[in-house]
This record gives C-alpha cells, sequence and structure tokens, in this order.
C-alpha cells in the first residue's frame, strides 16, 4: 500500500513539475466528495469527449478546405476559403475547457492557435492542430495513467484526505 | 397577483439561494454547477442566452406566459463569449425586464479584458469574474449575495 501510495504521489507531483497540469486540476479534485466521488473523472471524461469532436470539427475547418493547390495560393496571396472564425470559435471553446481542467499545455498551444486564426495563417493554423494534438494525446495519456493509480490505491485501502 | 414580490429578493440563511448559470461550454457548465453546489446554491443550468430567457419566462413567444422561474432565481451567472447572444446582451435582456431587473447578473470571462468588463459595468452586472472560477470567487460571490439580498 505505502508503494502504491508513493508511486502515485510520485507521479502527481511530475504532473505538475512537467506543467501538464496546472493548479485549476487541484481545485477540481477539491470540488470532489462523497456526494459526488467520480466528479473528477466524469469531468476529464467529458473532456475527452468534447475535444475529441472540436478536433473533428477544426479538421473539417481547415483541413478539408486545403488542397496541395491552394496552399501554394495561400503562401502567394492571402486568398483561402478557410473560414477563419469558425476555425477560432472552436479553438476558443477547446482553450476553455482544457483551461478549466488544468491541462496547460493544451490550453497554451491554443493561445498560438487563436493568434494564427487572427492573422489568417493557413500554415501556422494547420500546425498549431497537429500540436495540440500531440499535447491533448499526451496528457489524455497521463490522465488515465492517473486515474489508474487512484483506483489501485483506493482498492488497496487507501483513501485522500479530505480537504 | 402577487407573483413578483419579495420571495427573490431575501435569502434567509436557512435557504438555499437559487441560480441560473448560463455558459455554452459543456465542461465549464459542469463545473460551475458543482462550484455552485458545493457552495450550498440550488441550480439550474442554460447552454446559451436564448434558454436562459425562455427559463426565465423573458423568450420571445412569452410575452403573456404564466411562466413564473424569473421569480424563483436569485442569481444569474453568465459566460460573456456565446454564440448567438453573448452575455452582455442577455444582461441587457435582464436589466430591460421590468420583473428581473432587480436580480444580479454575474459575467464570467476567460478573457481578461478592460474595455469589456466596463462594458458589463455600466450595464448593471453586479460582478465580473474571470475564469477558470475558483471555489474562492464561488465563495464570495455567496457571502455577496447573502449581504445585499
Amino acid at each position: 500500500m505505502e508503494q502504491i501510495q508513493r508511486k502515485l504521489a510520485e507521479y502527481t507531483a511530475s504532473l505538475y513539475n512537467e506543467k501538464i497540469l496546472d493548479e485549476q486540476f487541484i481545485q477540481l479534485q477539491q470540488l470532489q466528495d462523497e456526494s459526488n466521488p467520480d466528479f473528477v473523472v466524469e469531468v476529464v471524461s467529458l473532456f475527452f469527449e468534447d475535444s475529441e469532436r472540436l478536433f473533428n470539427e477544426l479538421a473539417k475547418a481547415l483541413v478539408s478546405k486545403i488542397t496541395e493547390f491552394s496552399i501554394l495560393v495561400c503562401k502567394n496571396s492571402n486568398q483561402t476559403n478557410v473560414d477563419f472564425k469558425k476555425l477560432d470559435a472552436h479553438v476558443h471553446q477547446l482553450k476553455g475547457s482544457s483551461s478549466s481542467i488544468g491541462a496547460q499545455r493544451v490550453q497554451r498551444v491554443c493561445i498560438s492557435f487563436r493568434n494564427y486564426c487572427d492573422d489568417r495563417n493557413v500554415e501556422g493554423c494547420l500546425k498549431c492542430l497537429q500540436q495540440v494534438k500531440i499535447e491533448y494525446t499526451f496528457v489524455k495519456n497521463k490522465l488515465e495513467t492517473l486515474f489508474k493509480l487512484e483506483k489501485q490505491f483506493v482498492d488497496a485501502g487507501g483513501s485522500f484526505p479530505v480537504v | 397577483m402577487d407573483f413578483y414580490s419579495s420571495s427573490s429578493s431575501t435569502i434567509s440563511s436557512h435557504e438555499e439561494p437559487h441560480v441560473l448559470a448560463v455558459d455554452d461550454n459543456l465542461i465549464d457548465r459542469k463545473l460551475v454547477e458543482k462550484l455552485l453546489k458545493k457552495s450550498s446554491c440550488k441550480v439550474t443550468t442554460a447552454e446559451n442566452g436564448l434558454r436562459a430567457l425562455e427559463y426565465l419566462g423573458l423568450g420571445a413567444d412569452q410575452e403573456h406566459s404564466t411562466n413564473n422561474n424569473g421569480s424563483k432565481v436569485n442569481m444569474i451567472i453568465t459566460d460573456y463569449c456565446m454564440p448567438g447572444m453573448t452575455g452582455y446582451e442577455l444582461l441587457k435582456k435582464i436589466k430591460e425586464s421590468s420583473i428581473l431587473k432587480d436580480v444580479p447578473v454575474v459575467i464570467m470571462s476567460s478573457e481578461n479584458i478592460p474595455t469589456r468588463i466596463d462594458q458589463c459595468m455600466e450595464e448593471g452586472a453586479q460582478m465580473f469574474m474571470l475564469k477558470p472560477l475558483k471555489h474562492s470567487d464561488v465563495k464570495r460571490l455567496r457571502c455577496q449575495l447573502m449581504q445585499c439580498q
């Protein structure tokens, strides 16, 4: 049990040290109580579902509008049929929800992404889309591991301190 | 008819204030709901301004409605950036209503834009809060609500 507890504590600390999560995640944990013991998992699951939906929307708004030819055109002129307003609206959503659960790195990429939207920079947006997916997958894996460790801890008889 | 009398303006220490929370983001809605419940509030959520107005009885086809949800709401907390109707526009509609103009409206935003804040405060917002909301923010709000009612 002690081993699991230590593993959990170390893992949790690493998430904050590596700035994968910020103190907003702690806020979430503090909201969890007996009346809602799975609150954090529920909110994070919602975040996963909503983010996947947003990635689809982003792909529709950005990737499908681009062909190799139009990228060439974009580089030379400001012509594009990408709806940057729509793109920005979706990124704004993703920025909001990642911020709300403390997924710091995802949020940071969203900020850059929005700047590229403002500048109508297709290449920049494409890069950010790639980047945000990478950061999302990364935090998703980390959180899933965290939840697994927490479950192991609880199953071994551990309980979390009431804040 | 007594329905817009005092019930919305006095909260005794035993009653739970009823808050209407408006936000188009699913995760934020869940969070604000939990934060408010943790501060002993009864919560109704709406996903956009139109739904919020409908709930309050101020919707477009509700001129002669007997919907008195509005008189049960002690506070409205709304996100600023929402598609269709912004939180600011919602605030204006509420302040224009003879029934609801005294209900405190709090605006939330992830962006700290002074002109936006001024605009909302000038229109009569109770408070402007930065997202993501923390438990301490909601506690503070709850205290304010108790005092000014």
